[in-house]
């Protein structure tokens, strides 16, 4: 019953850093500048604006949306604001495209963004709610024991997580807006297992940066699709799943919410073997043991087996017939609040055939993956070079 | 597009302070009325949205803790906006809209008792230009109504017929915080608060939680003998800079009322979100609304009870449930966010 909808337009940050010098509005504003010129229109030719960003605690500013009003050229215009944790970059690209699929909206512009910088997210994290257990740790202490776990179920050798770092770091090598640029003689397995620990078993080489940055995309109908300059990624699915934190028998490293969301998203796109199906994938990996063990969750590999594709170099963009994070992925760029919607743009991009140098030939069906709170908010999509 | 109605609304009482009850339980009881009183359980949900404030709790991920209110094992298709869950009520709108769901849980909850609202909202202010100078909600409403007397558009004893009303309408809301029999003249005597404006017209602190059920007309009419239509439904934003906009008028609020076909009917009722009293004047003007035809805050309004967060959810709660017990045939709902009424939504509901 959807309406058809498409990726025209994509805009990032030109680098994600750490100190990015402008304004909040200035971040968001050169993302969108840039996706409005990839689609070929200007701030007149949009109908609608959807904005996600992670708590409004990392920069301080309360419902940024009504500061971003006239920035985001949005005044006199329908304004949405998403937060649903870390995988608000990816919901918020899914709610703006039911702007569109839902025959509301012909053409809608969805940023997000998140600026570390005017903050301290491990902080913001790590405030205490009633009634609940005090995490002083941030994020990488919540995901440590969960990792260890995987680690004990697995028996995957202990330099997994190092390898899965190093590649995504040379992938970002080949992404000149990527925050880390490693030099070629520090990417290095010894150098990244000799790393400091950080929250064990997670070493300091292991774990995303903290970055500024802002990801934008323009969405359109099929009709207006059809007239873009740039290629469009037609969406062949959406899907979100939330579960709570903590119960009872829950399973966190492979956590349900993950295997139900998949499941619907490639039913919806018609994925039965995603291995195969899938030519490339943009999957939210903020700790490097994440890859593996989103690789049985999101179905490429069977249980406790992951971590033998990132050891046999199947999601290296050269020669892997899985590439995962060409973009160098979350670890090598972690502006939070964008980085769920800069792996839904990436995964448009690489079918759009507009990756530049870290493009898998031939990209025609990617997947764009984001999760959040404590592994239990996931958001994803599918888009294909072709149109459903 | 498809025919979406609301078939079950129902809030907690309004009130200055919950007390030792977080918001889960607060959430909890109310969302089992609401199911139950339609006979549902959360299994006949395809969709939940919610609209909360981190800033209210003083910690990160307020919405996070409300899952464990859902019954959300197996996982549920869920997502969560940071704005008052009249907006999520949009999403799920436009959910049912893209045929992804056919019933939709929308919820929003607020505990402002925890903290200092007014300064808290200051926070919503551009971060290196104004929010340094801590301008607290009050004083900035403050000033649009000094905009608004000194325009000649309203005078203080519009405003106090404004609290008066909404007083009085409360009487006969059970979940109203504020209520009683006021008149203009005793009003008008009370010291300004925050020059001109009176702390009568100023919205209470309230705790609270609200939660609604829309279902696709099929399901609606299954579960609900006389549903609320959603016919039409919009929202906008202005400005954000105070000096950048007139603030003795709503020109978001005036937009979103005529895509959404306010006046394409009768207004039998109309529920404004206006937390001060000079801001109902402005939204029944930019509603074109007619004090003579239409009931105006039935329930009170926000002056009534403020539950932040929830406030413009209650609104189209207010009107949706006037419908389903037949006391009105057509009526619109208003919400608005961010200072000065700079977001606006408007909902036109039909029985």
């Amino acid at each position: 019953m959807a309406n058809a909808c498409a990726v025209v337009g994509v805009g990032q940050s030109s680098r994600y850093r750490s100190k990015i010098k402008v304004s909040i509005a200035g971040l968001v504003r050169e993302a969108a500048q840039e996706a409005l010129k990839d689609a070929g229109c200007t701030w007149a030719d949009i109908d609608a604006v959807v904005l996600g960003k992670a708590p409004d605690f990392f920069e301080g500013v309360l419902m940024p949306e009504v500061y971003l009003a006239d920035a985001l050229g949005c005044v006199g215009k329908p304004m949405l604001r998403v937060h649903t944790a870390g995988s608000v970059g990816g919901s918020t690209a899914i709610v703006a495209a039911s702007c569109v699929q839902s025959g509301a909206f012909k053409r809608v512009l969805t940023v997000a963004f998140e600026k570390q910088s005017e903050s301290n997210a491990m902080w913001a994290l790590s405030s205490r709610q009633p009634f609940s257990p005090h995490l002083n740790a941030g994020a990488g202490g919540f995901f440590a024991p969960i990792i260890r776990e995987y680690m004990r179920r697995s028996q995957a050798p202990v330099d997994i997580g190092c390898k899965v770092a190093l590649k995504d770091r040379t992938h970002a090598l080949r992404n000149p807006r990527a925050h880390m640029h490693e030099k070629a003689e520090d990417l290095d397995l010894k150098k990244y297992m000799d790393s400091f620990m950080l929250w064990e078993p997670l070493r300091f080489s292991e774990v995303c940066p903290s970055s500024d940055g802002a990801c934008a995309m323009v969405l359109a109908s099929e009709d207006l699709a059809k007239k873009s300059p740039n290629p469009p990624a037609w969406i062949h699915g959406v899907a979100m799943r939330s579960e709570p934190t903590m119960y009872p028998w829950r399973e966190e490293v492979n956590p349900q919410g993950g295997i139900a969301c998949a499941k619907d998203v490639y039913s919806q796109a018609g994925i039965t073997n995603p291995r195969k199906e899938i030519d490339m994938a943009e999957v939210y990996v903020p700790f490097s043991w994440y890859e593996p063990m989103w690789l049985e969750n999101l179905g490429f590999a069977d249980v406790n087996e992951g971590w033998k594709l990132t050891e046999a170099g199947a999601t290296f963009i050269d020669g892997g017939d899985i590439p995962w994070n060409c973009s160098g992925g979350v670890l090598s760029s972690n502006p939070i609040g964008a980085s769920g919607m800069i792996r839904f743009a990436e995964a448009a991009l690489q079918v759009r055939g507009m990756a530049g140098d870290h493009q898998v030939d031939g990209a025609k069906t990617a997947l764009g993956h984001a999760y959040g709170g404590g592994s239990q908010f996931f958001s994803m999509w599918i888009v294909r070079s072709e149109k459903p | 597009m498809r025919e979406v109605a609301i078939i079950s609304y129902v809030q907690t009482p309004m009130r200055r302070d919950a007390g030792a009850n977080n918001d889960v339980e607060m959430l909890m009881p109310t969302l089992q009325e609401a199911l139950s009183n339609v006979g549902m359980t959360h299994k006949d949900i395809d969709f939940t949205c919610s609209g909360s404030c981190d800033y209210l709790g003083g910690a990160a991920f307020a919405f996070v803790s409300a899952v464990d209110a859902l019954g959300a094992v197996p996982a549920i298709a869920e997502s969560h906006v940071e704005m008052d869950a009249a907006w999520a009520l949009y999403e799920a709108w436009l959910k049912i809209q893209c045929g992804k769901a056919d019933t939709a849980l929308v919820y929003g909850f607020g505990k402002s008792s925890h903290a200092n609202l007014p300064n808290v909202l200051s926070l919503q202010m551009d971060p290196y230009s104004v929010q340094p100078l801590w301008p607290d909600s009050i004083s900035m409403a403050a000033l649009q109504a000094r905009a608004l007397l000194e325009s000649g558009k309203c005078s203080e004893r519009d405003m106090a017929e404004v609290v008066a009303n909404s007083r009085r309408n409360a009487k006969s809301n059970p979940k109203a915080q504020l209520k009683g029999d006021f008149t203009v003249d005793q009003l008008l005597r009370e010291p300004t608060f925050v020059s001109p404006l009176r702390k009568h017209d100023c919205c209470p602190i309230t705790d609270g939680a609200s939660v609604m059920i829309l279902a696709v007309r099929e399901k609606a009419e299954k579960f609900c003998k006389r549903p609320a239509f959603i016919t039409g439904i919009d929202h906008r934003i202005d400005a954000h800079g105070l000096g950048l906009r007139d603030l003795t008028v709503s020109e978001s609020t005036r937009i979103a009322g005529e895509k959404a076909g306010a006046n394409k009917g009768p207004i039998d009722v109309a529920e404004l979100y206006a937390p001060f009293s000079h801001q109902e004047l402005i939204l029944r003007d930019a509603l074109g609304l007619d004090a003579t035809k239409t009931k105006i805050n039935p329930s009170g309004g926000a002056l009534a009870g403020h539950v932040f967060m929830a406030c413009g959810l209650d609104r189209i709660g207010a009107v949706a449930t006037r419908i389903i017990n037949g006391e009105a045939n057509r009526g619109v709902a208003h919400a608005t966010s961010g200072p000065c009424l700079q977001q606006n939504l408007v909902a036109v509901l039909e029985g």
